[in-house]
């Protein structure tokens, strides 16, 4: 299957198999006017099978999203169809506006234009926690 | 702005120091009586209390300060749909300092937040209640002269009961602290509080149905109320609510220098026989409340440089 290299623009690679659609919903990529491409269990040396996504255009990426989802995948960034920049990602220590706490006790239920703020409690097993009932996410 | 949202926002240092202080008042009031004067503690009460609300009340008249705010949501504009931060950011126009309960957890850190004077936890749902405990702190230091070494068993609701929760974290500072976890199994101790707190500080714990199997060995016994407020399910309250009662047969195992210590307010998990015993602390404990807030209170206002 053949997909068009991009000229500007990111391709979100190493995805997961089974995260890339995660993924271009919690991004919420279907907003975007230009071509974005969404690959599931394509081979992989490396992950056996992997997702890919590509967005051509220049994008605001939130690194955290990615990173939270998935801290495997690797973002590059391409400019004049060069790679200018790759990025590796990390379960980062912080999530803000990234996921809703689901405690119907939590503050955030109620009060008005709340930041979701989340906290890594424990990289091995990939625990976030709400700063403010301290629930799991 | 320094305020205290979680018994772990304070250092062991600095609990050490507020219980000296409150053993300070407690030795000599007259010394503190006008430390805050002409200033104003606002208590925010979006659910009701007597015990808390009161204590911090007394507190700050005690330090002959003055007091303003509400008692329950329903009088206060919150019933009209305003949020907690713009409550807060009203009343720091009105008060130099601000004690919050709410029954949605975190609520007292968005006020933390958006406050402009220190705000002081006074209950948050199930999560925290940071000046309970303390009160449990100088009770344990007052009657049993030391925070080691002690084997504390704790009984009742241990899932939602937020006092179990500020105790044991306060307390696994403390070196030689045994826990004893005693709850129906529907009510134990949340897996997250035993692996963030017991094991990761290598504490030794034992969970167990049975009460008086486990009394003779504790140096605390800590109980708690069933709280019919923290259910979504009556059908689960009313089968759980009679777990455990502690009456004078009960304590026949229990040491003649154990304390029994309780939150309250008690339905009937204590019986009131018990009250006249000599190891009964818990009415003792909601006066250590009132000197630990005025201990609070001081040491967070004169952090902000109010006084």
């Amino acid at each position: 299957m053949n997909i068009d290299s991009i000229q500007n623009g990111i391709v979100i690679d190493h995805i997961s198999a089974g995260n890339g659609m995660k993924l271009y919903e919690l991004l919420d990529l279907n907003r975007l006017d230009c071509s974005v491409a969404l690959l599931r269990n394509v081979n992989s040396q490396k992950l056996g099978r992997k997702d890919i996504i590509k967005i051509d255009q220049e994008f605001d990426l939130n690194l955290d999203l990615v990173g939270f989802v998935d801290p495997q995948a690797t973002v590059v960034v391409i400019k004049n169809g060069e790679i200018v920049e790759k990025k590796k990602l990390d379960l980062p220590e912080v999530l803000i506006n990234v996921i809703r706490c689901k405690n119907p006790r939590c503050i955030t239920q109620t009060e008005q234009e709340i930041v979701h703020e989340f906290r890594l409690s424990d990289r091995v097993n990939r625990i976030y926690r709400c700063i403010y009932c301290e629930t799991k996410a | 702005m320094r305020s205290i949202i979680d018994i772990l926002d304070l250092s062991v240092e600095e609990i050490d120091e507020l219980v000296a202080t409150a053993q300070d008042i407690i030795a000599d009031p007259k010394k503190y009586a006008e430390v805050c004067h002409g200033k104003k503690l606002a208590t925010l009460f979006f659910e009701p209390s007597t015990r808390t609300r009161l204590s911090f009340e007394a507190a700050m008249y005690e330090l002959g300060g003055n007091v303003l705010g509400f008692s329950e949501a329903q009088s206060s504009s919150a019933a009209k749909g305003e949020s907690v931060a713009d409550t807060v950011k009203t009343v720091s126009c009105y008060a130099d300092i601000i004690a919050m309960r709410h029954p949605k957890e975190g609520a007292p850190l968005v006020a933390s937040r958006a406050a402009s004077v220190p705000v002081i936890n006074a209950g948050d749902g199930g999560h925290n209640h940071p000046t309970q405990t303390m009160a449990d702190l100088l009770t344990i230091s007052r009657e049993k002269g030391t925070f080691e070494n002690l084997t504390i068993g704790v009984c009742g609701d241990l899932k939602f009961g937020r006092t179990v929760h500020s105790l044991i974290n306060a307390m696994s500072r403390y070196k030689g602290l045994k826990m004893v976890l005693i709850s129906p199994e529907e009510l134990k101790v949340p897996s997250y509080v035993k692996k963030d707190v017991l094991v990761k500080n290598n504490i030794p714990y034992v969970q167990t149905t049975d009460l008086e199997s486990a009394m003779g060995e504790l140096d605390v016994l800590y109980m708690t109320r069933v709280q019919r407020e923290r259910f979504f399910n009556e059908e689960d309250y009313l089968r759980l609510k009679d777990s455990y009662i502690l009456t004078p047969d009960k304590l026949k195992n229990a040491r003649k220098d154990m304390i029994i210590m309780h939150p309250l307010p008690r339905v009937n998990e204590i019986s009131v026989a018990i009250d006249d015993d000599p190891r009964a602390c818990y009415f003792k404990q909601v006066l250590n409340g009132k000197y630990m807030r005025m201990a609070l209170i001081m040491k967070l206002l004169k952090e902000a440089g109010t006084i």
